[in-house]
């Protein structure tokens, strides 16, 4: 374990959220500081000589040459322990509801409040008993969190190994101590619920092992054309107004992860609000529990602190590898990266760092990469043998839209899903503006297996005929630009109204409205079967001789249309509409 | 804690460097004497070695053997009090229509505070601006930043007054106040808004910040947080709902890479720093909603867009602040279209909360998606015809043409003093969507469409 020393030093030079410190010598990197007489917090990114370049994480108006500035010892780091489901954090994890409670509605500088509530009793549950051998990592006992949520409690990665010498069950704050170990050396460690981790240090697992069970999120271009799986990475980049912000409170809503951890960064504070106004109103579809119980907010509005905008998505991770390390499925949200990434120009610019391409460091590209490998699916460390993982979903928001800035280029490196929001849809109204053209799954085979043995045996295969269809459209809708309708023959128009359907019918989806928001599998399934089916009925009548306006013009097509507000307990009614299809076609 | 220094080493563009200094507070106030005169400026840096100070306004005549400056060891407050009401103030606050500043309830450093995310209340109260375009497709709520994306020869101060005159939220009657701050614009730009306060009886219940074109561009910077601070002040501590029209950000943005291209930062796109978000974003957020105040904040930044380039990094950077954009287009402008709002592009983020039954009405949020997506589809074909000719097109095609036509005439357009009731601007889209066939109508439940598109009431 590393020392904990305090050092006291003095403010050298002030420049924007960059503060310059001279007598922190016996400070280490990566130190946590408190600068000037209200403390605000900071951290050490750079020595040179006698100098510590401090990022400090509030805004350092008032600050002046001479101001002490403490060193702490300690590097970064997040309170882990119950209390933390439900809850909004800023970027450095102060409660926001404390601060409110404290200092009122607006956030004063250098504010302290613990991050977990130091007064709750949670009844501790023991899972292991006086004489068991327990080690790093280990289930020692259990806290029911909510009503649907087992909070798991374990020895720390940090903490020595050793047998169980006391262990109580009760109420217990998460400052006292619950289990008593003897460690192998005779020393006594004490075991409380609140455990301590250095945000920018990955938590340690066992192993990594290859993601494969689908993340469901009920969004149907999602879940049938790019799939994405629990542990894998997926990024949504796209000009303003194109609706990165709804797609990802969509999967923060309905994806079938046990936890969402969501990360505001550098984003407009209005939305954080309707997070929190609208998630404790909102049902998991999974538990029928209201959604805030498995979320863990995370904000740092547009006009918070820059520093603390880079902190955000570590203080992010780090809660949701806690929870991974419990044995759950975690989803990762961090909307945007991209005013991570600025933060980190904005910083690296003050150091007077040499600028890659666009100003931004040379070190985006490995930050980024190291940020998006700690999702994954890992076993566990410690005892009872478990899974747990991260799923990592980053918004991009490149300026002007273009795809071909840094920050894009470096994310689409290592995620594995790519789901590209378009603003020409958007102005349509086509949304989730995603392009079906553009995007990618990486994860597609690996799903379409799960798809077939647990949904539907065809599912896959229809999968591949939707696609071709409005690849195919893409082509014929080329040559109607250039000659005409008149040019296509009967076949071909009818794929163009198939394809039209599946734009409008399958594809578009309304967030906003009550059914339509959220599409289970197996309903998903019906809906493009019923879209595919028509497909292949009116070619095989239209070979026989049927008229296209007939076809094009059948009653059947209007129950198509309205599939989409058919709610999930009427889902036998889709399974008649394959029976409409077959009976208006029925040739007379 | 007045401290008085004689050692100005460099003059570089707004920006003073002086040596010695060795306790100055970063954003402190700061005097500088010519010599013959006094202006201000404000800590950009600190060191225990030397003080960066900008100055608001054209350093000429400074000289650094004359020189001096002082730090008044205090940041740039200003004194707030409900009597700044009808009074019109520089772009640093100073008083220009010659009466003295009345005496300030309370002093306020500019800057602000960030309002905890958990301390907002979401926007959910419909302005009803009597604008067709704007309340039926991309509603205004009470707490929102929504700017305007225009171009040079838009009529985008035309459409803000209009909105000053026409806003109301329907059915109440709630102490209001405007909060204007001009930035760079021209006189006669600035006149025409004072004429519009003043025939609707609004300079009274109005503050005006005015920096005009001729005045210093370092001031700019300022006037914004200014603004926003006597906002803040009247909506949180008097329960006003204040409306605060910013003009025009684009020269405040310039201001910005004036200062941060003296300094030598590492410029970001066009040259404008690549901070230039985040400080945008203190401006903007300062909009909304605070749980337990009766008052509000909403905002309209008005920007003209190089070009009219949205992509600029002026609109592109506030768009991804705003709460949406409402966007001008020089096209229907060319057509005679008054407003000329190009509503494809333009989106309010906050209208899904602020509008529906028992806010306006049910059909609110399905007909605005219809009309959208019909009316981009109606634009397709349209360059269809003209590439084509009528021949290529499908009846269908043919009859969204017709809508396209028929919303931009009856929808969008409308006279610059009609004031048109929610109620009013939702039939006349009601009325549009029977040009189409019943099939096409994909974007409204079967309930919806059964009481509305059927039914043959229209009271237009």
């Amino acid at each position: 374990m590393r020392s904990n020393e305090v050092v006291v030093g003095s403010i050298k030079r002030v420049s924007g959220p960059l503060v310059v410190a001279e007598g922190l010598s016996g400070a280490k990197m990566f130190d946590l500081v408190k600068v000037g007489d209200e403390g605000l917090v900071g951290e050490i990114i750079e020595m040179r000589s006698e100098l510590a370049f401090i990022q400090v994480y509030e805004t350092t108006d008032g600050l002046k040459p001479g101001d002490k500035v403490v060193s702490t010892g300690k590097p970064l780091s997040v309170e882990l322990g119950p209390g933390l489901l439900g809850t909004i954090y800023d970027g450095v994890e102060r409660p926001l509801k404390s601060l409110e409670e404290k200092w009122g509605h607006f956030i004063i500088r250098g504010a302290e409040a613990p991050a977990l509530d130091r007064k709750k009793k949670w009844h501790f549950m023991p899972k292991v008993k006086p004489g068991d051998e327990v080690e790093p990592g280990d289930i020692i006992g259990e806290v029911q969190e909510t009503i649907n949520f087992v909070h798991r409690i374990m020895i720390p990665p940090n903490a020595p190994s050793g047998v169980v010498e006391e262990i109580y069950e009760g109420g217990f704050s998460v400052e006292e101590t619950i289990c008593v170990i003897r460690t192998k050396g005779g020393e006594k460690f004490e075991v409380k619920m609140l455990q301590e981790w250095p945000v920018r240090i990955p938590r340690p697992f066992k192993s990594k092992l290859m993601p494969s069970e689908p993340l469901v999120c009920g969004q149907r271009v999602i879940d049938t054309f790019f799939p994405l799986v629990k542990g894998g990475t997926a990024c949504i980049p796209g000009p303003f107004g194109s609706g990165k912000t709804v797609t990802q409170h969509q999967l923060a809503k309905w994806s079938n992860s046990d936890i969402v951890v969501f990360v505001g960064c550098g984003e407009r504070g209005n939305e954080m609000t309707d997070v929190l106004l609208e998630f404790p109103t909102l049902e998991d579809p999974y538990t029928g529990r209201p959604l805030m119980e498995r979320t863990v907010l995370i904000a740092n509005t547009s006009n918070m602190p820059v520093a603390a905008r880079e902190a955000s998505i570590y203080t992010g991770i780090a809660i949701a590898e806690y929870f991974r390390d419990m044995g759950y499925d975690v989803t990762l949200q961090a909307d945007s990266t991209s005013r991570w990434a600025e933060a980190l120009r904005e910083i690296s610019g003050r150091l007077e760092e040499m600028p890659g391409e666009e100003g931004y460091p040379a070190y985006l590209t490995s930050r980024l990469a190291a940020f998006y490998e700690r999702a994954g699916v890992v076993q566990c460390l410690g005892k009872p043998e478990r899974k747990g993982s991260i799923t990592a979903i980053g918004s991009v928001s490149p300026p002007g839209g273009d795809l071909s800035e840094p920050v894009v280029q470096a994310t689409l490196r290592v995620v594995k899903v790519f789901w590209a929001l378009e603003d020409r849809l958007a102005y349509e109204r086509h949304f989730p503006a995603i392009n079906w053209l553009n995007s990618y799954s990486l994860y597609l085979n690996r799903v379409a297996s799960y798809y077939d043995r647990e949904v539907a045996s065809d599912f896959s295969e229809l999968i591949k005929e939707g696609m071709s269809i409005l690849q195919k459209e893409d082509e014929l809708k080329e040559i109607v630009r250039l000659v005409g309708i008149e040019a296509l023959s009967g076949e071909e128009r009818i794929l163009l109204e198939t394809a039209r359907s599946i734009r409008e019918d399958f594809l578009q989806q309304n967030a906003f409205h009550s059914v339509d928001s959220f599409t289970s599998l197996k309903k998903q399934y019906l809906m493009l079967k019923n879209i595919i089916s028509f497909y292949r009925y009116a070619v095989e009548e239209f070979r026989h001789g049927l008229d296209l306006e007939t076809i094009l013009n059948s009653p059947v097509r209007v129950e198509i249309s309205r599939m989409k507000f058919v709610p999930e307990s009427e889902i036998e009614t889709l399974e008649k509409i394959e029976e409409s299809i077959r009976s208006n076609f029925k040739r007379k | 804690m007045y401290r008085e220094f004689k050692s100005i080493r460099d003059i570089v563009g707004p920006l003073i460097f002086v040596e010695g200094v060795s306790d100055a507070r970063l954003g402190e106030l700061v005097e500088i004497d010519y010599g013959h005169k006094v202006g201000l400026g404000t800590v950009l840096e600190t060191s225990s070695e030397y003080a960066l100070v900008q100055s608001f306004e054209s350093p000429q005549g400074l000289s650094p053997k004359v020189g001096k400056v002082r730090f008044r060891g205090k940041n740039l407050k200003i004194e707030l009090s409900e009597e700044l009401l009808g009074r019109a103030l520089n772009g640093l606050g100073q008083p220009i229509d010659g009466a003295p500043l009345p005496p300030g309830e309370e002093e306020r450093d500019i800057n602000g505070g960030v309002i905890n995310p958990f301390s907002r209340d979401y926007p959910t109260d419909f302005i009803q601006t009597g604008i067709s375009a704007i309340d039926g497709l991309n509603p205004l709520v009470r707490g929102q930043k929504l700017p305007i994306f225009s171009g040079s020869g838009l009529p985008h101060q035309r459409i803000a007054a209009q909105i000053a005159r026409q806003a109301t939220v329907r059915g109440v009657q709630e102490p209001f106040a405007v909060v204007f701050a001009a930035m760079g614009i021209t006189f006669e730009e600035a006149s025409f808004f004072i004429n519009v306060f003043e025939e609707t009886g609004a300079l009274s219940r109005a503050v005006l910040l005015i920096n005009l074109a001729n005045d210093p561009p370092i001031e700019r910077i300022m006037t914004p947080r200014i603004a926003l601070t006597i906002a803040e002040f009247l909506a949180f501590e008097k329960d006003m709902h204040v409306l605060v029209i910013l003009t025009d950000m684009t020269y405040y943005c310039e201001a910005l890479r004036e200062v941060s291209a003296a300094r030598r930062e590492v410029p970001g796109r066009r040259g404008y720093p690549g901070y230039m978000y985040t400080d945008l974003a203190t401006i903007y957020e300062r909009a909304g909603r605070i749980k337990g105040k009766k008052g509000s904040i909403t905002q309209i930044p008005i920007l003209t867009m190089p070009e009219d380039d949205k992509t600029h990094p002026i609109p592109d950077l506030t768009g991804y602040i705003t709460e949406g954009q409402i966007v001008l287009s020089r096209e229907l402008h060319r057509k005679g279209i008054y407003p000329p709002i190009d509503i494809l592009p333009s989106l309010s983020r906050l209208k899904e909360k602020g509008i529906g039954e028992g806010k306006t009405r049910k059909d609110h949020s399905p007909l605005s998606n219809q009309l959208f997506s019909a009316y981009a589809r109606g634009i397709e074909a349209r360059e269809l015809l003209v590439v084509l000719g009528e021949a290529a097109l499908t009846d269908v095609d043919k009859a969204y043409v017709k809508f396209a036509e028929e919303f931009e005439k009856s929808f969008i357009s409308q006279g610059e003093y009609e004031s048109r009731s929610i109620e009013q601007t939702l039939d006349i889209g009601w009325n549009l969507l029977r040009i189409l066939p019943e099939s096409e109508i994909k974007r409204i439940p079967p309930d919806i469409l059964n009481e509305f598109f059927n039914s043959d009431k229209s009271e237009n």
